[in-house]
């Protein structure tokens, strides 16, 4: 509870949640300055947007990932359900050529809500710890989707669809980093809202909350809604971005539960700010671009990759001897 | 039974020791299984098939071998309130491993040298979950990436060549049995005898009950983690061996098509094991993995289309978690 102190000052109150996530900004900074010192040309503002503009659906998906895990619970549906989002808008696209960008989009967002409803409410009110309805999830919706177009998606995404996931406003802003920003901004303004501080009261311990008067269950399911949006909104970039593959998705789950841990949110909820949260994001495709630019093999890449993340959550756990005790409370996502 | 004895008293003030024993998810997988079987027996009858013949009951069985292999290990470790995430990428690298060893060494080298590189990425897991207090989810999760990228580093495809002799273990039968059916049947009876009548066992249950407590009560409850990850590593390995034996060469593609890290934990939660800890069992487990088969078999015959299987998969795991949930036998919040 205590970035949810509300006497607080907000000078306070921002290094606080400077200080959750402090081994994320250092991570952050070394692996920018390791990018300027590799490669000279990385800060022209062309090549640096275009490098955010890569990192915007897993910022985007980590801020999502970070209200369910803040609260205690997990979502292993994300990957599929960006996977489902591409899948499906080429579907569409297939069958109505004409349909309007805002349109589809707007559909994609409703039924990412509508994903993370069922997920929240199964978890919720059944009683299935999250792990597993997301899991179920994820092989529904994969099933689902493959089931659909016999494996290989067909139909392709119209320019004017794409354009959020690769083309530009004003001539050189893409929108994909304006769509980064105006979630990330979203995703502050709701942890500073009542909302945000409910959020973590219910992740920290959920029946002092449920005492004092939360809605947890009502709250957690807002959180798996806020995180299908998001996972929705990632699928729109990643398909504008990348175009239409029955891959599109995988292995983003595990990504933004990384990204999310990396900034130093405890697995199991209560702790940690959701800026660090997207700031793990931008550290791991910092790292795979650093990685890049090294020209390690693309195979050496998840080794390093593996170690560290390792090394960086072994470091930032070493400051926190509380993680000890949530460990044995990590996994089942309710805290039982 | 005796092993819930050492379990912390929060647990024994929600849930008192149980006379019914259909409430026990352990029993109630295995009347799941039964009850599956029968629905799949009437199902495929109707169809005008046979779906009890010897053949096809061996053939499930058959089919349970590798996931039950690692679910019995990802019990032990989720029985401490840990997971691990890397058991798929272990067993590509354990076939991998194998079948190049076989290749050009002997058999009993390659099965030793699968089994140390099991354990070692076991001690590694645990000692980071434990030392280091890294999240067991992270921890194994970067191992899965470190184990991916030495295969794809090494290894572009199936490698190695299994011997005939070593072929064996995935094709011989003892009369109907599948001899590989009794790897599994033995390891999880060691697993079984283990979690249940050793201390060792005991302290198993008390970590992941509360680890604190059972801290407090003299377990050691970091070398119980670490030994917990070996264990679950080195059955990881008897899976990755069985499946080398079955393939007749390495694939570095093994572990990960059937995604045995996420449908191992699916498994072990289908047999009533808690994901947070503390309570289930081997025997559970075992059902679980048999649900599945069943249900994967039933599916087959009727040619169901392989994708929509996955659908009506992940609708059963989330429903039977929660009919479980729902029976009052999850901890309340």
């Amino acid at each position: 509870m205590t970035t949810a102190n509300p006497t607080v000052g907000p000078y306070k109150r921002v290094a606080r949640s400077l200080g959750t996530g402090a081994p994320v900004y250092v991570l952050l900074a070394v692996l920018l300055v390791a990018l300027a010192a590799t490669d000279p040309g990385f800060y022209e503002p062309d090549r640096f947007l275009a490098f955010v503009k890569r990192a915007a659906p897993l910022v985007i998906l980590a801020a999502g990932q970070y209200l369910v895990i803040v609260c205690g619970e997990f979502d292993l549906s994300v990957g599929a359900i960006v996977t489902a989002g591409v899948v499906v808008a080429a579907e569409l696209y297939g069958s109505y050529p004409d349909a309007s960008w805002a349109v589809v989009t707007g559909g994609l967002l409703l039924a990412g809500a509508l994903t993370g409803l069922v997920s929240g409410l199964i978890t919720t009110k059944l009683r299935v710890p999250s792990f597993i309805t997301t899991l179920g999830m994820m092989l529904i919706l994969e099933g689902a989707v493959f089931f659909w177009t016999g494996g290989s998606p067909h139909g392709s995404l119209p320019e004017e669809f794409r354009r959020l996931g690769r083309g530009t406003a004003g001539g050189w802003l893409p929108w994909a980093v304006l769509a980064c920003l105006v979630a990330g901004a979203a995703a502050v303004f709701l942890m500073r809202s009542d909302f945000g501080r409910t959020l973590i009261a219910t992740g920290d311990s959920e029946r002092t909350a449920a005492l004092a008067g939360v809605r947890v269950h009502r709250v957690r399911v807002i959180a798996f809604v806020l995180s299908g949006v998001a996972a929705a909104l990632a699928a729109v970039l990643v398909g504008g971005f990348s175009g239409v593959s029955a891959q599109a998705g995988r292995g983003y789950e595990f990504e933004a539960i990384t990204a999310v841990v990396l900034g130093g949110v405890a697995l199991g909820g209560g702790r940690g700010s959701v800026v660090a949260a997207m700031a793990g994001a931008f550290s791991l495709q910092a790292l795979f671009t650093l990685l890049n630019l090294q020209g390690v093999s693309g195979a050496l890449e998840s080794t390093v990759q593996g170690v560290i993340v390792i090394a960086a959550v072994g470091l930032g756990a070493a400051d926190f001897s509380r993680l000890r005790r949530r460990r044995t409370h990590l996994s089942g996502g309710t805290p039982s | 039974m005796t092993g819930t004895a050492v379990a912390p008293p929060t647990v024994a003030k929600s849930a008192p020791p149980r006379r019914t024993r259909l409430a026990d998810p352990a029993v109630g997988v295995w009347l799941a299984a039964a009850a599956v079987t029968a629905a799949g027996w009437i199902v495929v009858a109707a169809r005008g098939g046979d779906f009890l013949t010897l053949a096809n009951v061996v053939g499930i069985l058959q089919n349970c071998v590798a996931l039950g292999l690692v679910a019995v290990g990802q019990t032990a470790v989720i029985l401490t309130g840990s997971l691990d995430l890397s058991v798929a990428y272990l067993i590509s690298l354990g076939t991998l491993v194998a079948a190049t060893t076989m290749q050009d060494g002997g058999v009993v080298t390659a099965v030793l040298a699968v089994l140390a590189l099991s354990a070692a990425v076991g001690l590694a897991n645990g000692l980071v979950v434990t030392g280091l207090k890294v999240n067991a989810f992270i921890a194994t999760l970067g191992t899965a990436f470190i184990l991916r990228g030495w295969i794809e580093d090494n290894y572009t495809g199936p490698a190695g060549k299994v011997p005939a002799s070593f072929q064996h273990l995935g094709y011989d039968r003892m009369g109907p049995v599948p001899v590989s059916l009794f790897l599994l049947a033995a390891v999880a009876a060691a697993l079984w005898f283990v979690t249940r009548r050793t201390r060792f066992g005991h302290h198993l249950y008390a970590t992941g009950g509360d680890e604190h407590a059972a801290r407090l009560s003299g377990v050691r409850t970091r070398r119980t983690v670490v030994a917990a990850h070996v264990l679950c590593s080195l059955c990881v390995g008897a899976a990755a061996l069985f499946l080398a034996a079955r393939l007749g060469a390495g694939a570095p593609w093994a572990g990960t098509e059937a995604r045995y890290d996420l449908e191992s934990i699916a498994a072990v939660v289908l047999g009533g094991t808690a994901l947070a800890g503390g309570r289930g069992g081997v025997a559970g487990t075992l059902g679980g993995v048999l649900v599945l088969a069943v249900l994967d078999s039933v599916f087959n015959q009727l040619g169901v289309d392989p994708f929509f299987k996955n659908v009506v998969r992940g609708v059963v795991i989330i429903a039977a978690v929660a009919l479980y949930a729902r029976r009052g036998t999850g901890r309340t919040t």
